[in-house]
């Protein structure tokens, strides 16, 4: 048995549904930008997104109209400020209302940890003396039942289908990943579905004792999507675009500008080859 | 008119906050200023510094200051890359970090931290980023430095939103809540250096630069500032501590704006 190795298109017409609770996780390293763009692409809406650091790429569907819920724990554009669509989202409905589930890092990784290992919560020492609980219900305590510590739990997250990006995988499908791994594995562990697009297909993955690596007979499918994690970046393969997350600034900052650059890259686009050229053409 | 100064109120600051970092201390590393401030120290008179950053980089020495806080600048240059749920748990929790370094949007007397929004949280006025990694290294830590520009829009007597605790309200009321960390030690800004009073720990102003004034920074403040009765004047930044800070900078700057290119 092998992994099916699918187009992206494939596979998220496969195994992603409108309304669904999806995961695309990559802590700045590896975010699967080209999957998020073919969800775009596809029109899936009202999806519960969890990431921890949305960063551009769920400012891109939540700015198109993908996302109804998201569950967070910092949500900017790394070094440069806001993500406009985001804040748009939150402060004014637009283009739909978003509900936040908002954590802080710990406690999402706790969560991710509990989801991957079929806990119903994780837990940490952690949201002390913060106003977090207070708006967020799943932030609950529990006591230990060896020294009477209180201790913040959060639920487990169960995501229906995480989305990771990772440099390589082989022909049956089993996945190597290395750099920065924030918390990939435990996302795609925790979810019931996992989708993988990868830089390149191999004949043997080489892959070093104690890398990062997921069995095929974990991953529901693999798509080899070649720059798929850009303007982020794939250790070993390409730099992550600073000067692209600087200039989404202004790209996004206000609704006209957001929706004429998607139109134009994304939906006017048929796949992730197409949107790198389309992108190019305005950079040269 | 005085004559302008050779370097400016953000390069005074950033240098300030450098020279409370000792070397061989384990720092977990906030973006922005605190990864300028702490890079500053490393390249100067703390070249053992273990810089962390919450990506997962331990003992990292970037070349060019990081945009994002997981750059491959970071990974490329650390002793190890660990996985994200690891650096929270192992690392931070399990008290290896003697400071956390840190930015916020707002702080009050108590040094407690607001980067999730201004106005209320169902109807902000301004949706900021959020908490991020910074309660639980606000907890943590054996101890935190914060740094920010000062303004009464920043140094405000309410946050609209606590995201991290400093000391909370005052009094001892941090350490009853069984926070491990001694809280924020140190919060130096463009106008000045604040530190808790013993016992109230409300911040109180205990240093200014050559070129700011105890009057410039209470007027800063959104609530009385204490003073301490012999605020220090600190030393100009030195020029030998310019040129590495710029020199990082322009690095910085050439490196983000260099083109990407995508080996297909």
């Amino acid at each position: 048995m092998s992994t099916p190795i699918l187009s992206l298109r494939e596979a998220i017409a496969t195994h992603v549904a409108d309304g669904q609770t999806l995961a695309l996780e990559g802590f700045t390293h590896l975010i699967p930008f080209a999957a998020g763009h073919e969800l775009i692409r596809q029109g899936r809406k009202d999806l519960h997104l969890i990431r921890m650091t949305p960063d551009l790429v769920y400012d891109q569907l939540i700015g198109a109209g993908c996302a109804s819920a998201l569950t967070f724990s910092w949500g900017g554009n790394p070094g440069v400020g806001s993500l406009h669509r985001l804040r748009d989202a939150v402060e004014n409905h637009w283009p739909r209302p978003l509900r936040l589930t908002e954590h802080s890092h710990a406690a999402m990784a706790a969560a991710y940890v509990a989801g991957a290992s079929n806990l119903p919560f994780g837990m940490l020492k952690g949201y002390l003396g913060t106003d977090l609980p207070a708006h967020n219900p799943g932030i609950r305590s529990i006591t230990c039942p060896y020294t009477g510590e209180v201790i913040a739990t959060v639920p487990a997250l169960r995501p229906d289908v995480t989305i990771l990006h990772a440099q390589r995988a082989d022909r049956q499908g089993n996945v190597h990943i290395r750099g920065i791994v924030g918390a990939m594995k435990e996302a795609g562990m925790a979810a019931t579905k996992l989708i993988v697009t990868v830089e390149e297909i191999v004949d043997d993955l080489e892959a070093p004792m104690n890398t990062l690596v997921l069995p095929h007979w974990i991953v529901s499918a693999v798509a080899c999507v070649p720059g798929g994690a850009y303007p982020s970046y794939a250790q070993g393969y390409y730099a992550r675009d600073n000067a692209f997350y600087q200039a989404w600034d202004d790209i996004a900052r206000d609704r006209e500008g957001f929706t004429a650059w998607i139109d134009r890259h994304v939906r006017g686009t048929g796949d992730h080859a197409g949107f790198l050229r389309s992108i190019r053409s305005v950079e040269v | 008119m005085s004559a302008p100064l050779p370097w400016t109120s953000e390069e005074m600051m950033t240098v300030a906050a450098s020279r409370h970092l000792w070397n061989g201390a384990v720092c977990f590393v906030g973006i922005g200023l605190p990864s300028a401030a702490a890079n500053l120290a490393r390249l100067t008179h703390a070249p053992n510094t273990v810089l962390i950053y919450e990506s997962g980089t331990i003992g990292t020495k970037p070349e060019v200051l990081p945009l994002s806080i997981g750059d491959g600048e970071l990974a490329d240059t650390a002793t190890v890359v660990v996985p994200l749920p690891e650096i929270f748990t192992y690392w931070l929790q399990g008290g290896r970090i003697d400071v956390g370094f840190l930015g916020a949007a707002q702080v009050d007397r108590f040094g407690n931290l607001n980067s999730t929004v201004i106005g209320p949280y169902d109807q902000p006025r301004t949706r900021l980023p959020g908490a991020g990694g910074a309660p639980e290294i606000a907890t943590h830590a054996k101890q935190t430095f914060v740094v920010l520009k000062q303004s009464a829009r920043s140094f405000v007597p309410q946050l609209d939103f606590r995201s991290s605790g400093g000391f909370f309200e005052g009094n001892g009321s941090r350490a009853r809540s069984g926070s491990p960390g001694r809280g924020p030690q140190v919060v130096i800004t463009d106008l000045g250096v604040m530190k808790p009073q013993a016992g109230t720990e409300e911040l109180e102003l205990v240093a200014r630069y050559e070129h700011t004034s105890v009057e410039g920074a209470v007027a800063a403040t959104g609530w009385p500032l204490q003073v301490a009765e012999r605020v220090e004047v600190l030393p100009a930044p030195s020029p030998g501590e310019l040129e590495v800070l710029r020199a990082l900078h322009a690095r910085t700057r050439e490196a983000h704006s260099r083109p990407v290119l995508l080996p297909f």
